[in-house]
């Protein structure tokens, strides 16, 4: 579904892709783990078009998206939610997740979406007309999930969903990852908390300082000596 | 979420505009407010367009323009080069009004383009150049007479001021709440979200760029017409300050808040016209302590709604 060759990203002199390359496959949940300043999040955002790579190939669904505009992206079925939520302040709930469909113009298609979501999240349901910026950190990310959702991706790319929250909102968002992914979208997820990520992945790649350095199933990956020595704690 | 037109929010407004202009009709014909104060009354209005031009740029879009005076200026120019070749009549005014929107919404493209892929005090850098040299162009040419500027006739009356803050008004407050309007604040709140949710930032921000310096060519073209003179001197770094101040002053995103700012600034400006010694001392004063006492302006983004006046009565009724 979405394959990377190659890929070189810089940040002026500083080169923090160093030729990358994944690929995921149509329904899967593929997790990239690594510490910080690997370059997890600088895939991410090359992948959805908001960084240029400077070298190497990304194509979605056979073809090319290096020369299109985020906007494009979007449109193509790649959405992202953002490292840190993200969610807008100043809208409410409500609008939070309209924005999700901004690209949408099947009426009956976003109303059963938004009937989805507040199935899937009540919470936000019930917080329907409250300024996103008054939910707590958990329900942002809620937020912020469900609004990626209502572009109806076919690719969802999480950027560490679980950074900041109680561990009590950590398992309910991997429980909602694995949901989703169970009705038909495929998850690229970015974690930190590599042992959760790699439970519920299919495959997993580990990154360190630009590179892929490992790649396997995620339960290859989490009985793996080097990665149990780097990641999960002995 | 569709709604007529006829909503229990709209009539209310329509009453409280013509509650608002019968009461100023009334006290004019009373003699109460006298010529001084009617001056200042349209001065008032005048700002309020060019405070609600302003906002949707800076409070609703979130992009510091620092050239708002320049789109003024334009309208002002055209309207007083149409006023002066052409007819100096409300027709005059109305056909410089319309050309300088379109020359005002032209340059505000060309200026748009590129500047507004910048962020922050480069874009307040860049804004403020443009709006020196539309000065400095209209300095430099014969047909504005230069550095003398223009003497015109009084044409508009303050009516006719009422009626188009009316009109800018609902062109800016309905364009704050469509859905265009929402992906401005969207860009304002989060420009990356914004981005990853596939709205085309630039796009919007221009849209926006474009209709608030069309507005500002509204204003200029009524302070034209109703000053008797203009000059490139007014429409210096000076004055998009002044209208950033009642902007900030009121709470950048309210337009409720430019309405309040742009009266209680014209009200303070004017009763102190009589001390014009300590003036701008006690003006500047004022805007200190609002500043430390209410950092995000009078009313922050916060918007008088009808509809929220209505859901505090129901609570209270509930209450009892």
């Amino acid at each position: 579904m979405l394959e990377i060759n190659n890929l070189h990203v810089h940040y002026g002199a500083i080169h923090a892709l160093k030729g990358v390359s994944l690929e995921v496959h149509d329904g899967e949940i593929v997790a990239l783990i690594g510490s910080n300043g690997a370059g997890k999040s600088t895939l991410l955002k090359a992948v959805s078009g908001l960084l240029k790579p400077t070298e190497g190939t990304i194509s979605f669904e056979g073809n090319p998206t290096m020369k299109m505009s985020a906007q494009a992206i979007v449109k193509a079925g790649i959405t992202q939610v953002p490292e840190g939520r993200h969610v807008f302040s100043g809208l409410s709930v409500y609008e939070n997740l309209m924005m999700g469909a901004y690209l949408r113009k099947d009426k009956d298609g976003i109303k059963e979406d938004l009937q989805n979501i507040y199935n899937r999240f009540p919470i936000l349901k019930e917080r329907l007309n409250q300024d996103a910026s008054t939910l707590s950190g958990g329900e942002q990310q809620m937020l912020a999930m469900g609004r990626a959702l209502m572009a109806r991706p076919k690719l969802l790319m999480l950027d560490e969903p679980s950074m900041g929250l109680a561990p009590i909102f950590v398992n309910q968002v991997f429980e909602i990852i694995k949901d989703i992914n169970s009705t038909g979208t495929t998850i690229l997820l970015i974690e930190q908390n590599a042992r959760k990520a790699l439970d519920i992945a299919d495959r997993g790649y580990v990154m360190e300082t630009g590179n892929i350095v490992l790649s396997g199933t995620g339960k290859q990956l989490s009985e793996s000596d080097a990665v149990r020595k780097a990641y999960l704690g002995g | 979420m569709k709604k007529g037109l006829l909503t229990k929010q709209n009539l209310c407004w329509v009453l409280l505009v013509a509650v608002v202009f019968g009461a100023l009709q009334g006290l004019i014909s009373a003699g109460i407010i006298n010529p001084i104060y009617q001056t200042a009354l349209m001065q008032i209005g005048i700002n309020i367009i060019l405070a609600v031009s302003l906002n949707l740029i800076i409070g609703i879009t979130g992009q510091f323009s620092l050239g708002h005076a320049g789109f003024m200026c334009i309208g002002a120019y055209a309207t007083g080069v149409m006023m002066k070749q052409g007819s100096p009549d409300i027709m005059g005014v109305l056909i410089g009004m319309a050309i300088g929107m379109a020359i005002s919404a032209v340059i505000a493209l060309i200026v748009a383009v590129p500047t507004l892929r910048l962020r922050g005090d480069y874009l307040a850098i860049a804004t403020l150049g443009f709006g020196e040299i539309i000065r400095i162009v209209i300095l430099n040419m014969d047909i504005t007479n230069g550095a003398a500027g223009l003497v015109l006739p009084k044409v508009v009356t303050w009516q006719m001021i009422f009626i188009a803050v009316v009109i800018c008004t609902v062109v800016i407050v309905n364009f704050g709440t469509s859905a265009p309007g929402r992906a401005c604040i969207a860009i304002r709140e989060d420009e990356i979200a914004a981005e990853a949710m596939g709205i085309n930032t630039t796009k919007y921000k221009i849209i926006a760029f474009v209709i608030g310096a069309m507005v500002a060519a509204v204003a200029g073209s009524l302070y034209a017409s109703s000053f008797y003179v203009i000059k490139p001197e007014m429409y210096t770094f000076n004055k998009s300050i002044d209208i950033l101040v009642i902007v900030v002053f009121g709470g950048m995103g309210s337009v409720t808040g430019s309405f309040i700012a742009a009266t209680v600034i014209g009200l303070i400006n004017t009763f102190l016209q009589s001390f014009s010694s300590i003036r701008m001392i006690v003006y500047g004063a004022v805007l200190v302590l609002i500043m430390i006492f209410r950092p995000s302006g009078l009313l922050g983004t916060k918007e008088f709604t009808f509809s929220a006046l209505f859901e505090k009565f129901e609570k209270n009724k509930e209450g009892k």
